[in-house]
């Protein structure tokens, strides 16, 4: 009898103690600025459910919501490339190389502001952009409409997602931007370490997380969960075609401290996404810390916020260190089997 | 016999006239800029008054406004450094910081 009551008094402490490591987790997440939360937010007249992410799914994988049926949003927005494409600017309509690069589309749920420029402010308005633009899928969103209309498969995935509303710009819009709210990051070495594991990220991460936040001065707009101050920075990044400079966000707001500047992007599952900066003009991690550490390249209206680093050796290889831990664990995605 | 108060009668006329042409005294409003948002969403002003935006937290901030009241950009700025702008026109500004588009307040001018 001793001996079960002392058992049962162990179970009781283990109990006690995993719920008391639970609980202190939850709360860790929930407070911790650099740890995300769990649920993504979604406007109250688009609130997700199953048939509206399977819905938008089959959407954001069909090649014929392009005017040519040859591109999806998933062919720039890859899931086996880190949801952008590999490349250093994007493949528009008939192949043509486009100036920008594919911005991953992981956690763009948290962010109140999209695209390189900021000229689209919800997913909602985003999910158009991209079809409708002449040097992108091309496809009119009047004969997009149609189009889908025409598959007769696709009635009833609307009829169930968005009962009484038909096929229209909005239902489709909605849809997608339902899909896109699913694809958030996986937990991360860098989420475990944040929740007590010493052991899951090495020493150099450490020590680069300290660089970041401190004499690198990355954090000023990496900043929080998703590591971006969702604002807009010319960080001196060269142009690609000097005598045709991007003008990035002077484009939405004509304001001088605009010209060249460009939103910030995610670091989430930043390994998995080179080449780097907005027109790809690097392709390690290392490449960028060499960019900041010189102070940016292109001077011409670059942010106050850019100035040399002075860092060595030690100090870039613990950055890029720091940076790798903020990549989660592979996530499978399935390819839906579209409507016919 | 009223003559006498002929000129106090005139003075205090021409005391009224030149404070009515005067206009109200204009007052300077301090708003910080600090942990990515203005101090204040809603200021209350009047035209001639100046605003003094200054920049509390350790990264660079702009102020603008390309409102129809009003339009106006102070530039970018560090920590410490202040920007002014002086009202000209009754009616409300919007204000955002250009680098950061969360960061918006309104001025609510009176003539």
């Amino acid at each position: 009898m001793p001996a079960i009551t002392s058992s049962r008094r162990i179970s009781h402490a283990l109990v006690i103690l995993l719920a008391f490591v639970c609980t202190a987790t939850v709360i860790a997440a929930q407070t911790d600025p650099w740890l995300r939360p769990d649920q993504a937010p979604a406007p109250s007249d688009n609130l997700p459910n199953s048939a509206r992410i399977e819905l938008g799914q089959m959407l954001f994988f069909d090649p014929r919501l392009s005017r040519k049926a040859n591109m999806s949003c998933a062919s720039c927005h890859n899931p086996a490339l880190g949801w952008s494409d590999g490349l250093p600017t994007a493949t528009g309509f008939e192949m043509k190389t486009l100036a920008r690069a594919t911005p991953t589309i992981l956690n763009t749920a948290f962010n109140p502001i999209q695209m390189w420029d900021g000229r689209k402010s919800t997913l909602e308005d985003q999910a158009l952009g991209p079809i409708a633009a002449g040097g992108e899928m091309n496809m009119p969103l009047p004969e997009l409409v149609e189009r889908l209309k025409s598959i007769h498969g696709y009635a009833a995935k609307f009829e169930n997602a968005y009962p009484g509303q038909g096929i229209n710009e909005t239902t489709v819009a909605r849809a997608i931007a339902s899909f896109e709210r699913t694809v958030l990051s996986t937990e991360s070495p860098f989420d475990r370490w944040r929740m007590g594991d010493e052991q899951a990220v090495s020493e150099s991460a450490k020590r680069g997380f300290e660089l970041f936040t401190g004499k690198a001065n990355c954090a000023i707009c990496h900043s929080g969960y998703n590591f971006t101050d969702n604002g807009f920075h010319n960080i001196g990044v060269k142009n690609s075609d000097p005598a045709n400079p991007d003008v990035g966000r002077f484009a939405q707001k004509p304001l001088k401290s605009m010209r060249g500047a460009f939103k910030t992007p995610t670091l989430r599952d930043i390994a998995l996404t080179a080449p780097y900066m907005r027109n790809g003009a690097y392709n390690t991690l290392m490449e960028v810390v060499e960019h900041y550490d010189r102070g940016g390249d292109d001077k011409d209206n670059l942010s106050i916020n850019i100035v040399p680093l002075h860092l060595n050796a030690q100090e870039k290889a613990d950055l890029v260190a720091f940076m790798e831990s903020l990549t989660g664990a592979p996530r499978m995605v399935n390819v839906p089997a579209l409507p016919h | 016999m009223y003559s006498q108060y002929f000129p106090l009668a005139r003075a205090v006329l021409a005391a009224v006239i030149v404070a009515w042409s005067i206009p109200a005294h204009a007052d300077t409003h301090a708003v910080s800029q600090a942990k990515k948002a203005f101090a204040i969403s809603v200021l209350k002003a009047k035209v001639g008054d100046t605003i003094v935006f200054r920049n509390d937290d350790e990264f660079a901030h702009n102020v603008f406004s390309l409102s129809d009241t009003q339009s106006f950009d102070l530039g970018s700025y560090k920590k410490g450094e202040e920007r002014t702008v002086k009202l000209t026109a009754p009616g409300t500004i919007e204000v955002e910081c250009a680098i950061h588009p969360e960061m918006k307040m309104k001025i609510e001018v009176a003539k």
